[in-house]
C-alpha cells in the first residue's frame, strides 16, 4: 500500500519562501500569480492492506514527526 | 553546580559551550552522548547549537523525538534548569519544552552577525545577572530562527513575563514576532534562545556580555 502526505503551513503562518518563489515565478513573465505557498511531500510504501489502519498510523506519523502541528497541516492519500 | 552538555549528531557548538560553562563555572560539564544510558544528576542541561541531523525535516525534529528527551522532559518537570541556544532551541520547542515554532529568517538566508538583545525579564534563574531593559550585545548565526507562536500564545508569553531577550534597536535579524529573541517555559526554569551568549564570554571573543547568564545561572544552580 502506498501513501503520500502533503504538508502545509497553516494560513496566517508567513511564509518567505512561498512569497520569494512568487517573486521569482514574477520576474520570470508568469503574470498573474497572486500568491504562493510551498509545502513538503512524502511518500510512503506501507506493509499490509487495512485502509483505516493505516489511517491511523499516518495520523500518528503526522501529529508526531511529519508536520510541527504548531505552524502546519497536513493531508493523507492511500492508494493500493 | 553541576551541568551538563547533551551532544547530538551535528550539534558544532558543544566544544564552545563547555568552555564557557567550565571557564564561568569553574569545573567541567558532563558531557552526555545522545545514546548514552542516562543523564547524570545536575542541576543545568544544556542543548548547544549547530545542526542536530543535518536540519533534516525540520531544524530539531529529528533530535527532539530522541528517547533522552523524554529524560530531558522529565528532569524539567523536576525543576532542574535546562538552556537551550540555537538549535538547542530549536530541540526545545520541537520537543514540546517551549512553545510556538522556529521558522526560516524572513531574508532567506543565514544570519552570521552581531546583534543588539534587551533583557527584558529578569526574574528568573538565566537573566538574573542583568538589569531589566538591558541592551546587550550578542552574536547570532542561524537559518531558521524567525519565531512565531499564534496570538493567544503570544499573549501567555508576554503576559508571564515569559520573554527572556528580544533584539533591540532595530537588529531582529530573522523577523521574529514582536522581536522575541528567547523564552522560557511556564515555570521558568527552561529557557530557549537563538543568540550564542558562550561566544561573549571573554575580552578574546571582543565581549563579556554573554557572561552574566551563565555566572548567574551557575550560581543559582548550586
Amino acid at each position: 500500500m502506498k501513501a503520500r502526505v502533503t504538508v502545509t503551513l497553516k494560513n496566517g503562518v508567513l511564509d518567505p519562501q512561498g512569497q520569494a518563489i512568487e517573486g521569482s515565478l514574477a520576474s520570470l513573465g508568469f503574470g498573474g500569480v497572486k500568491g504562493v505557498r510551498q509545502g513538503k511531500v512524502f511518500d510512503l510504501v506501507l506493509d499490509g492492506s487495512d485502509e483505516e489502519a493505516a489511517r491511523t498510523q499516518l495520523t500518528g506519523m503526522c501529529e508526531k514527526l511529519l508536520a510541527n502541528t504548531v505552524i502546519e497541516n497536513y493531508q493523507i492519500e492511500i492508494s493500493n | 553546580m553541576k551541568a551538563a552538555v547533551l551532544v547530538f549528531p551535528g550539534l558544532n557548538r558543544d566544544r564552545d559551550m563547555i568552555a564557557a560553562l567550565t571557564e564561568i563555572g569553574g569545573a567541567e560539564p558532563a558531557v552526555v552522548w545522545h545514546q548514552d544510558a542516562d543523564i547524570p544528576d545536575v542541576d543545568l542541561i544544556v542543548i548547544p547549537g549547530g545542526f542536530s541531523y543535518g536540519d533534516y525535516l525540520r531544524c530539531g525534529a529529528i533530535a527532539a523525538r530522541s528517547p533522552m528527551m523524554d529524560t530531558v522532559r522529565e528532569r524539567a518537570a523536576h525543576g532542574v534548569k535546562v538552556l537551550g541556544v540555537c538549535n538547542g532551541f530549536q530541540i526545545l520547542i520541537e520537543a514540546g519544552l517551549l512553545p510556538g515554532a522556529l521558522m526560516r529568517n524572513t531574508s532567506l538566508k543565514f544570519v552570521c552577525r552581531e546583534v543588539k538583545l534587551e533583557v527584558t525579564n529578569t526574574d528568573n534563574a538565566f537573566t538574573a545577572g542583568y538589569t531589566k531593559g538591558q541592551i546587550i550585545r550578542c552574536p547570532v548565526a542561524h537559518h531558521d530562527g524567525n519565531y512565531f507562536a499564534d496570538a493567544e500564545t503570544l499573549a501567555r508569553l508576554e503576559g508571564e513575563g515569559r520573554v527572556a531577550f528580544r533584539y533591540a534597536e532595530g537588529t531582529n535579524p530573522n523577523g521574529s514576532i514582536n522581536n522575541i529573541a528567547g523564552i522560557l517555559s511556564a515555570e521558568k526554569n527552561v529557557l530557549g534562545l537563538m543568540p550564542h551568549p558562550e561566544n561573549l564570554i571573554e575580552s578574546a571573543h571582543g565581549g563579556t556580555d554573554g557572561r552574566a547568564l551563565f555566572a548567574a545561572l551557575l550560581a543559582k544552580a548550586a
